[in-house]
């Protein structure tokens, strides 16, 4: 048997693969760079490459369903006069009306309140169905201060300073004119139809020295009642929780990359900031040596998909976790049921993620009033609701299997990891070993 | 903080007179929730608050219509979100002060530092002397009135509402406007983008002449100043528009 020119099988290159051919095509063609919602979409360290040992000899486990795992936590407990108490550590993340529908803020919020945790307002203010429908409900306050009022301040359950968000930390906002309804266009003091920039830095301060003037200011205002949040993104973590905690802050929210975002520039999501993996364990070193872990608690958010990925959250030293893109979905975003719709936008159902472009056929990241019809809030409360209840019952499974009486028991020394980096990023060992890479002081 | 004897140094308030907060003595909490407790028709409808020596947040959060004199100088965001009262301040204010004020007024006789009136929604804010940096920052429907000069990047991002400048604007003055009006009598060191000089016509120099009669402004004539608002190129995303960012 002879070979004459034998063909070899055809090979794309690795680096210049499908999509990134696509993308050179896209901005060639139009001039523009690529906007677009949700989270980093590339493979990151995360939850996943973490495992739970479980009990054994040494370690006693806890009798599912006889045995108590108690899940409360309770927030705000450094100055506030009314700190907040969630039966459950999981809360909804900001998410702003005007980059949702109506509809499915009031959905947030009565899962939320079903649950017995809170939701959050987001850059465009508080509604009324929202503060309706949410027992505990969030206030944030944003560069923007689009709808921001001293009476919504004070009907908030808490409020929470928004410095940064994992998708685009130090960068703001555009929400554009499509999805500027009249309503969005009044609360936002803004003409009806144009894009509304929301800002990267706040107008008023300037660092950690002026943010604890800030939240000086928003304590008067509120008399002291309410739990006051700082929000980051997941850039520095050590030191911003450092710095949140110096500034006053009774709840520091650390938001990794894989943090949703209702429009941002692709190369801002998936290229600055880091996987909330590589933040918790920083953060909670900060808050330790300050002598402030679980006096200040602290909330993250990233890629929280089920309740194993929140029990590791907590083991790692959180107080609780933020969903945003999961509590979405449970609601019906990107649902194929929808597919021969997405298909039409030029996509398809797990991929949709032109939310700012107004056109959900799920009707959550849209003011189209068409649209926004396809979302029940009754039902899609009962969702996040049933959602949220599983997230919680995996965690206290996980927790008893480790011997634990509460998720806050959970700790590191019950993880282990898969791969160096997750090692690295969470200070536990690699699977099997006692190795853990990386000890070096931030 | 000095926590103690602080019921010996607030007067009632009898009659006209004023209800007097003496923050050498009392903290800085007790004054704001009495602001704060003072309920609408309520009688105390005078304040005063000696010693402030540049405190911060003096006055913040005050929604009914009283009147409170400051005698002396504060620090950052004295009368934030000021709603229907009257607070003077009988020296200067340092940074943010009014921010986000809703309505009423806020008067200011000596200078303000950065961020005056950043973000507010309503009301008039008038500050006699100059007023630095980012003067009505994000202004959303407030009126300022400023007798001296404004610093750089005054009216950044402003929404709605005038900003009125009897001296000199610095660079960058109304740097990615929206549909605020700025007067300038004096010089404008430089334009921010998207900002231009417009036509003053007949309303514009009604509502100027309106809004130095609120702030007591006898000296200056509407004619004497330079309208400035938005292009409105930038407006709606254009690639094209890039380098203007």
């Amino acid at each position: 048997m002879t070979y004459q020119n034998p063909p070899t099988t055809p090979r794309k290159s690795a680096t210049f693969d499908d999509y990134a051919m696509s993308e050179i095509r896209r901005a060639a063609a139009t001039g523009i760079y690529d906007i677009r919602g949700s989270g980093a979409k590339r493979k990151l360290p995360h939850f996943d490459d973490l495992l739970f040992l479980g009990a054994s000899i040494s370690r006693y486990a806890l009798e599912g369903y006889r045995e108590r795992c108690d899940t409360n936590v309770v927030l705000g407990t450094r100055f506030a006069k009314k700190p907040i108490e969630l039966k459950i550590p999981i809360t909804v993340a900001g998410m702003s009306f005007g980059s949702l529908s109506g509809p499915a803020k009031e959905a947030l919020g009565r899962g939320a309140t079903l649950s017995g945790t809170t939701t959050t307002t987001g850059d465009g203010g508080m509604t009324e169905e929202e503060r309706g429908h949410s027992e505990k409900l969030v206030y944030q306050i944003l560069p923007s201060r689009y709808g921001m009022n001293p009476r919504d301040l004070r009907r908030a359950d808490a409020i929470e300073v928004v410095v940064g968000q994992g998708a685009k930390p130090g960068g703001g906002g555009m929400l554009l004119g499509q999805k500027i309804s009249d309503r969005v266009a009044e609360m936002r003091t803004l003409p009806k139809g144009i894009d509304q920039r929301s800002a990267c830095r706040h107008p008023d301060w300037t660092g950690p020295d002026d943010l604890e003037i800030k939240i000086l200011e928003i304590r008067e205002i509120t008399d002291w009642e309410k739990p006051i949040y700082v929000k980051i993104g997941g850039t520095r973590p050590y030191y911003d929780t450092a710095l949140a905690v110096k500034a006053g802050a009774d709840v520091v929210v650390l938001d990794g990359m894989q943090g949703g975002t209702a429009a941002t520039q692709e190369v801002f999501i998936e290229h600055v900031g880091l996987p909330i993996l590589a933040c918790i364990r920083p953060a909670v070193q900060a808050l330790q040596d300050l002598g402030m872990h679980r006096k200040v608690q602290l909330i993250v958010s990233g890629g929280i998909r089920n309740g194993a990925d929140v029990a590791k959250a907590l083991a790692l030293g959180a107080d609780a976790v933020a969903i945003g893109t999961a509590a979405l979905i449970a609601l019906g975003d990107n649902d194929p049921h929808w597919e021969s719709e997405y298909q039409k936008l030029g996509t398809t159902a797990g991929a949709y993620d032109d939310w700012h472009e107004g056109k959900d056929p799920a009707g959550i990241t849209t003011q189209d009033a068409e649209l926004m019809k396809r979302v029940d809030p009754i039902a899609a409360g009962r969702r996040l609701a049933n959602y949220l209840k599983v997230m919680t019952l995996e965690a206290q499974t996980v927790a008893r299997a480790c011997g634990k009486n509460h998720l806050h028991n959970l700790e590191p020394e019950d993880l282990c990891a898969l791969t160096v980096e997750a090692a690295a990023m969470a200070r536990v060992p690699i699977a099997g070993t006692g190795w853990i890479p990386g000890q070096v002081k931030f | 903080m000095h926590a103690t004897n602080s019921a010996l140094a607030v007067s009632p308030n009898l009659g006209s007179a004023p209800r007097v907060f003496d923050l050498a003595v009392t903290p800085l909490r007790e004054l704001n929730q009495a602001l704060h407790s003072n309920r609408q028709g309520s009688n105390e409808t005078q304040w005063e608050v000696l010693n402030p020596k540049g405190g911060h947040a003096i006055s913040a959060g005050v929604d009914t219509p009283i009147s409170v004199d400051i005698r002396g100088s504060v620090g950052y965001y004295c009368a934030g979100m000021n709603q229907e009262a009257t607070i003077t301040v009988h020296g200067s204010a340092g940074p943010g002060v009014a921010e986000n004020m809703m309505s009423g007024e806020v008067i200011i006789k000596g200078n303000a530092s950065q961020y005056a009136g950043a973000t507010g929604r309503g009301g008039l804010l008038v500050i006699e002397g100059d007023a630095s940096s980012r003067c009505g920052i994000s202004m959303k429907g407030i009126d300022i009135v400023v007798r001296g000069n404004v610093g750089h990047m005054s009216a950044f991002m402003a929404q709605s509402g005038h900003l009125v400048v009897l001296g000199d604007a610095g660079d960058a003055l109304g740097d990615s406007i929206y549909e605020a009006k700025l007067f300038v009598r004096g010089s404008v060191k430089s334009l921010g983008a998207d900002c231009i000089a417009k036509e003053m016509r007949p309303e514009h120099i009604a509502k100027l002449q309106e809004l130095l009669d609120r702030a007591g402004i006898t000296d200056a004539k509407p004619e004497e100043f330079t309208r400035y608002g938005s292009a409105r190129s930038l407006y709606n995303f254009n690639i094209d528009n890039a380098a203007a960012y």
